[in-house]
């Protein structure tokens, strides 16, 4: 024990309390719901009204500012249930269990976001609402874990067993997360190449991605919010019993 | 600004079904995402009171 | 000291090696005595591929242009049929128990249940593709891609099937679960397998597509059986 607290930081082990959780949340969502409502409008008001439409796809090249959000969103999402849930598997922490079983759904809805955008967006770029293209069947494919992770959570009844379980699967699914991100190289489609590459300057004016990076961000804070929400009605629910909480639900 | 009047802005230059069609989808799956945990919690801390009130009855 | 340290390892060698071989035999042997075990999810495979042209055209050019995808789907079903048994006896009847309990490493035990029911559904299969291969008018050059790849995709069937049998061991309805956990997971296999039929069909060259499917047989060689012990020792415990 003594060894691995050398090397790891003190906010880790504190992580591990529900307690200084919930408190920590409950400081921090003020600040992240007004950074979500600022980013957001701003954001779709740029996206709309002040981006310029793009020269061949015209103004439906606007989706773009809600379908790569999106997209990038669900697959970070994936991430990070199976980051927690190996955290939960590895240093048997309640905590990072109910982040992991937390971020189930919002990834679910938002790689549905993500997929409707894309066909919606196909309409009148390709010609029809469903094109069976690289990145939006990877996308489908990262739906289906979504949902396998969500059944398989529902299906086993104890709650340690169930987060364990659930956990081994997102990190099996893991291993389809560079198959997603190489798909595009692999079958080479006719989706347009990543929009953002961290190694290159995007092909894209200013003007048209600045609004792009504007988004993304904002829609880290809705993951921010609508995770740390859910995440304290966990944290209550796994927790009725401690102390803590009766004085809580007492003091109301 | 780049439409002319409001009419342009909402015909989306021909496009103005999907582009509406998406954000309103996605508008809808964010305000879900938020409200849903909010009603949630509601439910939590009602249920958590009940229990409560109930052990010390007893 | 140096001595006994030795001894002990003279005698560890060989036992991980018996051990595998032994759950392996059991397995070959159990499957062998439930004769019909062994024989369903064949005669699945069989009917499904019956199933496309009665249902889609029994035309000769559009069968023959479908038939790499039928084949590797069927057998894809087929295997996964076949998978929610694959712990289940055990469970149930307390074998599984043993297993995780008894000194010999899970990983070996694991392998060895694996490897016996690749060669209780997946090999096979892979010999019977050539049957449906014919009744499909899959052309004679796709025959050896399709065999050559059911040959390397089907041990990565089984190994990817076997953990969602290891998650869902514990659950009654543990069937249609599999399912939706591990199809998914799938995707790849089936993709590259189907490719290097149509690569072999047109005459394309295969190595890439073999590379791949041997790639991913490889990968699930060295982390399915992790995967698998992990789950199992959750869902038993749980």
């Amino acid at each position: 024990m003594s060894e691995n607290k050398k090397w790891l930081p003190r906010w880790f082990f504190q992580l591990a309390s529900p307690r200084w959780c919930y408190d920590i949340t409950g400081k921090l969502l003020p600040g992240f719901v007004i950074a979500m409502l600022l980013l957001l409008v701003t954001g779709i008001v740029w996206a709309l009204m002040f981006a310029p439409a793009d020269y061949q796809q015209g103004n439906s090249f606007r989706i773009i500012y809600i379908h790569v959000p999106s997209a990038i969103l669900a697959q970070s999402c994936y991430m990070l249930m199976a980051i927690a849930g190996a955290i939960g598997l590895i240093w048997k922490m309640k905590v990072a269990d109910m982040v992991a079983k937390s971020c189930a759904p919002i990834g679910a809805t938002i790689a549905i976001m993500a997929l409707a955008t894309g066909a919606i967006w196909g309409k009148p770029t390709w010609g029809s609402w469903w094109v069976w293209d690289a990145r939006l069947t990877s996308m489908l494919i990262l739906l289906f874990l979504y949902l396998g992770v969500i059944a398989l959570h529902s299906a086993i009844e104890n709650e340690v067993t169930a987060a364990q379980s659930a956990a081994v699967l997102s990190l099996v699914g893991l291993v389809n997360i560079p198959i997603i991100k190489y798909s595009v190289e692999w079958w080479n489609t006719l989706h347009q190449p990543a929009t953002f590459k961290l190694t290159e300057k995007p092909a894209m004016p200013p003007e048209m991605w600045v609004p792009l990076l504007v988004m993304v961000i904002g829609f880290y804070c809705f993951f921010a919010v609508s995770l740390m929400l859910r995440l304290r009605n966990e944290i209550l629910q796994r927790e009725r019993r401690a102390g803590w909480v009766r004085e809580l639900i007492e003091k109301q | 600004m780049s439409f002319d009047s409001i009419s342009e802005f909402f015909a989306m230059g021909g496009h103005g079904l999907y582009v509406w069609l998406s954000y309103a989808i996605a508008l809808a799956i964010l305000v879900l995402n938020i409200i849903n945990p909010v009603m949630q919690k509601k439910k939590v801390l009602t249920d958590l009171a009940r229990r409560l009130r109930r052990e010390k009855s007893t | 000291m140096n001595l006994q340290t030795n001894q002990q390892l003279e005698i560890k060698e060989p036992a991980l090696m018996s051990g595998f071989v032994a759950v392996l035999k059991r397995d070959l042997m159990l499957a062998y005595r439930r004769k019909s075990d062994l024989l369903n999810p064949l005669i699945f495979f069989l009917m499904v591929a019956t199933l496309f042209p009665l249902g889609v055209s029994p035309e000769p050019q559009f069968l023959a242009e479908v038939a790499p995808g039928v084949v590797w789907v069927a057998a894809l079903l087929a295997t996964l049929l076949s998978m929610d048994g694959l712990f289940r006896s055990d469970y149930e009847d307390g074998t599984l128990e043993q297993m995780l309990l008894c000194p010999q490493p899970l990983f070996l035990t694991v392998m060895a249940k694996v490897l016996a029911h690749w060669m209780m559904t997946g090999l096979p299969l892979t010999l019977m593709a050539p049957l449906l291969g014919v009744m499909l008018f899959l052309p004679g050059e796709g025959m050896g891609g399709l065999m050559l790849s059911l040959l390397l995709g089907t041990p990565t069937l089984s190994l990817v099937g076997a953990i969602g049998a290891a998650l869902t061991v514990g659950l009654r309805k543990g069937g249609v679960l599999i399912s939706l956990l591990v199809l998914p997971l799938y995707i790849p296999v089936l993709i590259f397998g189907t490719g290097a039929v149509q690569a072999a069909v047109t005459g394309l060259p295969l190595v890439g597509f073999v590379a791949l499917l041997g790639a991913m047989l490889v990968l699930g060689l060295v982390l399915a059986p992790f995967a698998i012990s992990a789950a199992l020792r959750i869902s038993v415990s749980g």
